[in-house]
């Protein structure tokens, strides 16, 4: 029996030191690969800070293209003072702000009605929500397209060319999530809350605004973030429906406008990017526990 | 208890019953009431068009005429089509593949760390995934240009010769898809890791009890326990993957020689560009079956999810 114990507990030693030893390996290792991830994932955001704080002729010399010699500020300023460049930054927040404030107002509402108020074919439309969320820009701007005009013929309203025209078709992209992400916070308050404020007497609308906004703060702040994203970064709608540079917003005003024919001023184009990156990730460093729970619930929950 | 004293009196009442009965009616209707403009907007801007799509695509290039399948037909005899559902469905399956598996990699070793640092890679490695895509494309387009390319000159210490990252139909592909898996994997890494933390450690310690080596506790721990959460992630991704504009748009518009459109940006530019709106519509209306595919798995797995909770 004894000597058993003695084999066991001699075997097990050198077994639990190995393994130790494989734990420091494995952390070495992840380490290291994660070092080489972060520089695969970092590359492009810092190489676009690097050609920013250059001059053109820097840019086109000859030399290692990841070093600065002469950091200047130059391109910042000449796009800072630019008109143009600010009236698509002023289009870009109008438009973004615009949109988190229609997108939460409508799928707030909406998602609480699909939580807590079950009504004849709530359960379906909760499933339709999910379902337009799958349906792709790139399907819809074609008949969307169409559609203006139409509204042109018939309603004498032209919705082609004007930046706010964004302010209606954003949504679309953005609401179903939204509510999506709402539903599974709201559904996720125990029962006992909402009815305990009903007994008291409480109305619906107080049921939202005293209860359930308060609670689901997170998921709100969440889907806001996310708004904010979606609406600041979107590409397509733009491109398609806005062509006069005073019309236009951020990422389609770089794009379309500083690069001209063959000429690239990397220098601005660059610095032109990451001023427009800069609102979504300086809300991203600041609130990241929030864009990360909103991210993995959009899918998780439901 | 209290709860159940409070409202048996105002049950066993005949008259408060029917008002409990009117305050349900009502609220039924306030409900409908409050997601109308949901219903509304979803309606007039997303399903309408949707079904005005398959219309559109049935008419002929100045919408005067019915045609019937005449745009699918004359889409059906161009090389150019084939040539865009072959780089759309290359190009979604391989940016998926390599997504999942990035994701996957990443985060294990963000798993594998102490936790109090895991916050701060996390942070970082989502950075690709914050930053509008269309401005990151711009900066992989100045990473890939043609004369100044600064990857080539990285490259070159490795004794690699110029790589035509953008200027050649190959490369050009391997390029839409390196920014695609760039922009992507962070997102799957996120869910991966959410997915990781939720095994629970015992079996961890089970499987290595049992004498599990590294490669089977990942074969039949990990994999078996995230397999929901791997589909549903990589369906999700199917689908805005396989309907992707910005990148290919920013950094190749298709070219060279078409050899990069897929269907969003080919509809771009016979639609819109081309001025060939019904044409447009008949391109974009193929990605329908993939998504309706995808879409059927995904919910299929909610309802089945929604049913067990």
């Amino acid at each position: 029996m004894a000597n058993t114990a003695v084999a066991t507990e001699a075997s097990s030693r050198p077994k639990y030191g190995s393994m130790s030893r494989d734990r420091t390996w494995a952390l070495r290792w992840s380490y290291f690969f994660l070092v080489l991830f972060a520089i695969f994932f970092l590359m492009p955001p810092i190489y676009m800070l690097i050609t920013s704080l250059k001059t053109s002729a820097e840019i086109s010399a000859a030399k290692n293209p990841w070093w600065i010699s002469n950091p200047t500020l130059q391109n910042y300023i000449d796009l800072l003072t630019q008109n143009q460049f600010l009236i698509f930054f002023r289009n870009s927040a109008i438009v973004s702000i615009f949109v988190v404030i229609v997108t939460m107002l409508i799928s707030v509402i909406a998602a609480f009605a699909l939580a807590r108020m079950k009504f004849w074919g709530s359960a379906t439309l909760a499933t339709g929500v999910f379902l337009t969320y799958l349906i792709p820009e790139t399907l819809l701007f074609i008949p969307l397209f169409k559609m203006f005009a139409w509204v042109n013929e018939v309603f004498d309203v032209q919705l082609m060319n004007h930046w706010w025209t964004m302010i209606i078709l954003y949504p679309t992209l953005t609401v179903p999530f939204a509510t999506w992400i709402m539903i599974g916070y709201f559904a996720s308050i125990p029962k006992e809350l909402d009815e305990a404020a009903l007994i008291d007497g409480a109305t619906w609308m107080q049921t939202l605004t005293k209860i359930f906004i308060p609670v689901a703060l997170p998921g709100i702040i969440a889907a806001t973030i996310f708004t904010f994203t979606v609406a600041w970064a979107q590409f397509l709608y733009p491109l398609a429906f806005t062509t006069s540079t005073s019309e236009l917003v951020l990422p389609v005003g770089i794009i379309t406008t500083l690069i001209k024919g063959d000429v690239f001023n990397w220098g601005q184009i660059m610095t032109g990017a990451l001023l427009g990156a800069a609102p979504p990730l300086i809300i991203y460093a600041f609130l990241m526990d929030y864009y990360i729970a909103g991210l993995t619930a959009g899918a998780t929950k439901g | 208890m209290a709860d159940i004293a409070a409202r048996n009196p105002a049950v066993s009442t005949g008259d408060s019953r029917s008002s409990l009965h009117k305050l349900m009616q009502r609220k039924s209707t306030i409900a409908f009431l409050m997601a109308l403009p949901l219903i509304l907007l979803l309606a007039t801007l997303v399903a309408y068009p949707a079904g005005y799509a398959v219309y559109l695509a049935t008419l002929n290039k100045g919408m005067t005429r019915f045609v019937g399948f005449g745009n699918f037909e004359f889409l059906f005899g161009r090389d150019t089509f084939w040539l865009v559902v072959y780089q759309s469905c290359l190009f979604a399956i391989t940016a998926v593949i390599f997504k999942a598996i990035i994701g996957f990699v990443v985060a294990h070793f963000v798993h594998n760390i102490p936790s109090k640092g895991q916050r701060k890679w996390r942070g970082m490695l989502l950075v690709p995934w914050v930053i509008p895509p269309a401005m990151s494309t711009l900066a992989w387009l100045w990473l890939f240009d043609p004369s100044y390319s600064a990857l080539n000159w990285v490259l070159a210490h490795f004794g690699i010769g110029n790589v035509p990252w953008t200027g050649e139909a190959g490369w050009a592909r391997f390029s839409v898809i390196l920014v695609n898996v760039w922009i992507g994997s962070p997102f799957f890494m996120i869910m991966y890791l959410a997915a990781l933390k939720s095994v629970p450690e015992q079996l961890y310690e089970a499987a290595s009890i049992d004498g599990a080596t590294w490669w089977q506790r990942i074969w039949y721990v990990t994999l078996p326990m995230m397999r929901n959460i791997i589909a549903i992630t990589a369906l999700f991704s199917l689908i805005v993957t396989f309907a992707n504009f910005d990148i290919v748009r920013v950094l190749t518009a298709g070219g060279p020689l078409n050899s990069t459109h897929i269907f969003g940006t080919w509809a771009f530019r016979v639609g819109i560009e081309g001025g060939d709106i019904p044409l447009g519509a008949a391109v974009s209306l193929f990605m329908v079956p993939i998504l309706a595919v995808a879409a059927t798995f995904i919910l299929r797995d909610i309802t089945k999810r929604g049913s067990e909770v």
